[in-house]
């Protein structure tokens, strides 16, 4: 069994939601990516989503735009995030990884290369947010072969037939976009993620995660009674772009809002 | 809206039957957007679909081309730089003369006429110069919709005439300030607009780029630029020409001139920005200096760095600076059917020039580099022989660029 059903089973016999926190790697700098990511852990992570800075994220809302940015001016290279998890994986053989970013970067350290390396890092998962099922065959295919997850996008704007395709080619967990719109949004609407839930439940036995637009413990809380994870991603990248001098200061005030947001979501 | 093959032409054989269903131009093109833009994407390939072949909304189209862009464009041929030249005889294909100064008219226009079937009520649209901005700013105004243009903050000062053109057209302006503060990161934010806005909002890629079907209708709705010159030539001359020129940013009016001469015996010529020069890095010549990959909905030709991360580009020319280019043309260059070359900045000035005192006509910096082309390859050409290029806009906008290069201030 993966390491992400293997989590996502223990979660259900749990009755419990996966929290899947985001951060972008070598933000702010290359060094903290590691510290953070236990951080993470310690603070309630099941999942770590870690972002691969890309110069034109056109998916993402300004705070992700400008962690990418950040992480760049610091010259964060697939390379080196695939160093960053190997690093992670020495003391953290448990916590399921999923690499999110743009396709560019991928294909320029050439893609059976990146297969390779990402397996032997220890990733567990590839969302790659600018490459829907009929373009991912290829890509795919060589992570497949290596026992890796592809995650895929489904958004409120996703047709039927689309549904039906993308939950076929899924495997983790499938991610749905909670809102029209970038990550970071402002305005999530529960009630209608939740109806849109019961199409897709119809059409996969995989976890359901929701994310984009969830911004604090109340929204966090909401979405975990019903879906099988929520991912935060900005409202935790907004803690980090306030970083000014001590890494420790910036570990704890992320460690704090990730425990309030495990908190709220166990409560439910 | 391709020509019908010509009857002794197999399917096969055509170049003018790309893109496959799937919106691939051989290995490129394609569809590499976010899952929430799918569905706005499929949803106005088949709009698009139905309405190619609407009797009503080419007819309506047509009209507008006429009536309201000035179409056909005249094809003129230019004496006095032809003699100057001492070869080829140039003729130049008036784009510049369209409503608004431009071919970008061409598409934003049907584009508009589009959206109004679909109900949209909102127009957006990025630019770099500030041609397709002015465009979709001028057919919002022509039809009554609400318009959001996105320009780099970078360019906004650049090109601050065209800025309050789009102002006065009724268009809000909004200055991008993420990236490299040019046309790609206009392109990223008018992504991010429509992506939150899709149920009211249209997104008018200004173009031969972006997801399918964007590259395959920009194309189309410039197609009109090279079937009208193929029957100015042949009336006026008898004959096709030897060769046609086209400046390539993303390649929208290139493509416009080519298609309709794909199948046929015509040299290609796609000139492309070369900045201070391709050794120096200062440029933005993706298909000469770049190599594939996917940005901007399309894989296609890029400036990249070694890790895959986008460069930032040089050219005097605004409407060039892009790292990208439209995926036919990364096909084009591919399968050796148009041969893709650069030219500098100074050369491109020094065409600009020319053309204004031999002719009285002042070229946009954009097409000055198809001219510059034109003007090193007709000496080499023989007296009978004929070159077109693409005049695809008008020099007003450039005149504060060309005189801040030259150290006048005006």
């Amino acid at each position: 069994m993966s390491r992400l059903a293997g989590v996502f089973s223990a979660l259900k016999r749990n009755r419990r939601t996966a929290l899947v926190p985001y951060i972008t790697a070598g933000d702010p700098h290359k060094g903290a990516t590691v510290p953070f990511m236990h951080t993470l852990v310690e603070a309630g992570a099941d999942v770590l989503e870690l972002g691969v800075p890309f110069s034109d994220p056109t998916a993402d809302g300004p705070v992700i735009q400008q962690a990418c940015e950040r992480a760049l001016k610091h010259g964060t290279t697939l390379g080196d995030v695939l160093g960053m998890v190997k690093e992670f994986r020495s003391r953290d053989a448990r916590t399921p990884v999923v690499l999110m970013g743009y396709l560019n970067p991928l294909e320029a350290f050439g893609i059976g290369r990146f297969a390779e390396e990402v397996a032997m890092a220890g990733v567990d998962g590839i969302l790659t947010v600018d490459m829907p099922p009929e373009e991912a065959e290829a890509l795919a295919g060589l992570l497949r072969a290596k026992g890796l997850d592809c995650i895929f996008l489904l958004a409120p704007t996703t047709t039927a037939a689309r549904l039906r395709r993308i939950c076929e080619a899924a495997s983790g967990f499938v991610y749905y976009v909670s809102l029209k719109g970038v990550t970071g949004a402002a305005s999530l609407d529960v009630q209608a993620v939740r109806e849109r839930f019961t199409a897709i439940r119809r059409e996969t036995r995989l976890p359901v995660g929701v994310g984009f637009g969830v911004r604090d413990a109340g929204s966090a809380a909401q979405l975990a009674g019903f879906s099988d994870a929520v991912i935060v991603g900005s409202a935790i990248v907004s803690r980090i772009a306030e970083h000014r001098g001590e890494l420790a200061d910036t570990l704890a005030n992320v460690r704090e809002f990730v425990h309030s947001l495990r908190l709220a979501m166990d409560a439910v | 809206m391709s020509r019908p093959l010509e009857k002794n032409q197999s399917f096969r054989e055509s170049l003018r039957h790309l893109p496959d269903r799937d919106g691939h131009f051989g290995p490129y093109g394609g569809r590499f957007v976010a899952e929430t833009l799918m569905g706005p994407v499929e949803e106005l390939h088949a709009a698009y679909e139905r309405y190619r072949r609407d009797a009503d909304f080419q007819a309506e189209l047509k009209h507008d081309l006429r009536d309201f862009v000035g179409r056909p464009s005249p094809l003129y041929l230019a004496e006095r730089l032809s003699s100057q030249c001492k070869g080829a005889r140039i003729y130049l294909k008036r784009e510049d003369l369209n409503h608004t100064g431009a071919h970008k008219i061409n598409n934003a226009l049907g584009q508009a006429l589009l959206a109004k079937r679909m109900g949209k009520t909102r127009l957006i649209a990025e630019t770099g110069a500030g041609q397709h901005g002015v465009a979709t700013a001028t057919v919002a105004a022509r039809f009554g919709f609400e318009c959001v243009v996105y320009m780099g903050a970078e360019d906004m000062q650049r090109q601050a005439i065209n800025v309050y053109r789009m102002r006065l057209l009724g268009a809000r302006v909004v200055p991008v300030t993420s990236g490299s503060r040019t046309l790609k990161d206009a392109l990223n934010e008018a992504m991010r607009d429509w992506v939150t806005h899709v149920d009211n909002t249209f997104y008018i890629i200004g173009t031969v780029a972006g997801p399918h079907p964007y590259p395959m209708m920009v194309r189309d709705f410039h197609v009109c630029i090279g079937e009208e010159t193929r029957g100015q030539i042949l009336s006026a001359e008898g004959r096709l020409p030897s060769a046609l020129i086209a400046c390539v940013g993303g390649g929208s009016n290139a493509i416009g001139l080519f298609h309709a001469f794909l199948d046929d015996p015509v040299k290609l010529y796609g000139v492309e920005a070369g900045g201070a020069g391709l050794h120096t890095g200062k440029h933005a010549a993706s298909l000469s200096g770049g190599r594939p990959g996917v940005l901007h909905g399309n894989r296609t030709y890029l400036l990249e760095d070694d890790a895959g991360q986008i460069r930032e580009t040089h050219s005097i020319s605004a409407g060039l600076d892009y790292p990208g280019v439209g995926p036919e043309h990364a096909w084009l260059k591919d399968i050796g059917r148009v041969i893709y070359d650069t030219i500098t900045d100074t050369e491109a000035v020094q065409a600009f020039h020319a053309l204004t005192r031999s002719e009285g006509i002042m070229p946009a910096l954009e097409s000055s580099h198809a001219l510059a082309y034109a003007m090193q390859l007709a000496p080499a050409m023989q007296r009978d022989d004929i070159i077109i290029v693409n005049l695809s806009g008008r020099g007003d906008k450039d005149i504060q660029t060309v005189a801040t290069r030259e150290g006048i201030e005006l």
